[in-house]
């Protein structure tokens, strides 16, 4: 029994001593407010709605980007790890323009498109792309050779190949890089809300401590970091579910 | 390096160089609006003018470099230090650990806003945001490493009759050295991305505020410039400290 409550001994004791603090020492201060009225701000912003409209906000731009990364990474990625050449041809363009933080396209992006969706869809595509194209090449690249000449005996096109011997080789691979997709794109969406785009939770924080309310401050950045932990521990379910129907060994 | 090796980086290089003039064309074909994509000749000249001496461009990249190798440092620190207290006992793992992973995912630039309201805008404030945000991945790895110590390597130091401090020397930081080091160059990636939204949001002195400032001010090739740079500082600290993980790690496969 005791053995169950271990995890919670520790984040227990800091939230009482951080309540503790909150009400003696900084009592009335504008940087920090007590757990149990971040609580009731939480409960505020869930009943007013803003909440809901902010997190659906974050994970639909998180979604977006990632798909739109995905897409490109996979398709370039299976590209340069079938064929050797190619992979080759590409070894300084994706060296030089890979470690490019993404944060630093969000000026750029908010050039570009302004405020909104848009930007911060493209910021999260450009950020989530370089770890799904590498960990893609890198899956099809360990593809078995021999299924591959099977595919030429059989006579298959390029095309077909890709899809019908190399895609369902690298599925269990695929989704180790989509979880990792997951993890960057959604750090990224609330990063480019708290330096640019007055939308979604980064942003609700961020006016949060301006407007000196910091219980609801104290509120965002919990919520956020509960939202955080239940993507990742999604990612990481389907990634172990697809790797056991996939059979896949690791 | 032989031939074959060579015609790979030259065809590599000439894709590359291929890409720039894509850009060329793109540019002064006017495909997309100069106002968002510079020609690559603006570019170099806002780099050359920047860098020269008198330009500020060469001031931020320092700052931004200085600010991110700083909180690399500390974070690189407290994260093994940290680590190596839970990792070496296994009660405390089991009280801490699963605290560590439910805050790893949280995004390091939220607590912008929190240290902001604690410590106000200096440079302290995002030092110590940089740092926090670049600790988790050193001290998860520093953890892992040492709860991956091989058992009978552990028994081997109970029949020696090491002590704690000399069990971590001997055994526990060794054998943890490849992940702290993988841990390590996560943590300078994420030191360089929180470098640039902490100047950002706090207005200090740097890149992430001078590439702000240019697009704000539709300056879009001191913007390039200012990308281009960053993407130098990036790719210069990984490969310095893929190198040093080569040499470093050269006792483990003889």
């Amino acid at each position: 029994m005791l053995r169950v409550l271990r995890p919670w001994w520790f984040p227990a004791a800091l939230l009482a001593l951080f309540e503790l603090y909150a009400r003696t020492f900084a009592q009335g201060s504008d940087a920090i407010a007590p757990p149990s009225a971040a609580l009731r701000a939480f409960i505020g912003a869930v009943s007013d709605g803003s909440l809901l409209n902010a997190t659906a906000f974050t994970l639909a731009s998180a979604a977006l980007g990632l798909g739109l990364g995905a897409a490109l990474g996979i398709t370039l990625g299976t590209a340069l790890g079938l064929s050797k050449r190619a992979a080759q041809l590409s070894v300084v363009s994706v060296e030089m323009l890979r470690p490019v933080p993404s944060v630093a396209l969000i000026p750029l992006a908010m050039l570009v498109f302004g405020f909104g969706l848009r930007m911060e869809v493209a910021v999260v595509a450009f950020a989530s792309f370089w770890p799904m194209l590498l960990l893609t090449q890198a899956a099809v690249a360990q593809v078995d050779s021999r299924l591959l000449e099977v595919g030429h005996v059989l006579g298959l096109s390029p095309l077909q190949r890709s899809w019908k011997i190399v895609l369902p080789a690298c599925v269990p691979r695929l989704f180790v890089a989509l979880r990792l997709g997951v993890a960057v794109s959604l750090v990224v969406a609330v990063t480019v809300e708290i330096a640019a785009n007055p939308n979604g939770m980064g942003y609700a924080i961020m006016i949060a401590q301006q407007s000196l309310e910091p219980a609801l401050m104290l509120a965002w950045l919990g919520w956020i970091g509960v939202v955080g932990f239940a993507v990742n521990a999604a990612a990481l379910r389907l990634q172990r579910t697809v790797a056991r129907r996939m059979g896949a060994v690791s | 390096m032989n031939t074959a090796q060579q015609r790979a980086w030259l065809g590599s290089g000439a894709v590359f160089v291929a890409f720039i003039a894509l850009w060329w064309t793109t540019s002064h074909a006017g495909w997309i609006s100069r106002v968002f994509l510079p020609t690559p000749e603006a570019t170099t000249e806002s780099l050359r003018e920047g860098l020269a001496a008198g330009g500020d461009l060469a001031a931020f990249a320092l700052a931004t470099t200085l600010r991110m190798l700083q909180g690399w440092l500390l974070a690189s620190l407290a994260g093994i230090g940290l680590g190596a207290l839970i990792g070496i006992s296994p009660s405390a793992r089991s009280y801490l650990q699963p605290t560590l992973e439910f805050v790893r995912p949280l995004p390091a630039s939220a607590l912008l806003p929190l240290a902001i309201a604690i410590f106000g805008l200096s440079p302290g404030m995002v030092l110590f945001v940089v740092a926090f945000g670049a600790m988790w991945p050193v001290l998860l790895a520093t953890v892992h490493g040492f709860a991956a110590v091989e058992p009978r390597l552990v028994e081997v130091a109970r029949c020696l009759q090491l002590g704690r401090s000399a069990f971590v020397w001997k055994l526990g930081l060794p054998n943890a050295l490849p992940d702290i080091l993988a841990g390590m160059r996560l943590s300078m990636t994420v030191s360089l991305i929180v470098s640039v939204v902490g100047e950002m949001i706090a207005s200090q002195a740097g890149l992430g505020q001078a590439i702000l400032l240019a697009a704000r001010s539709f300056r879009a090739s001191e913007l390039f410039a200012g990308i281009v740079l960053l993407g130098v500082v990036g790719f210069a600290s990984n490969a310095l400290l893929a190198l040093a993980e080569r040499k470093l790690l050269k006792w483990q496969s003889p």
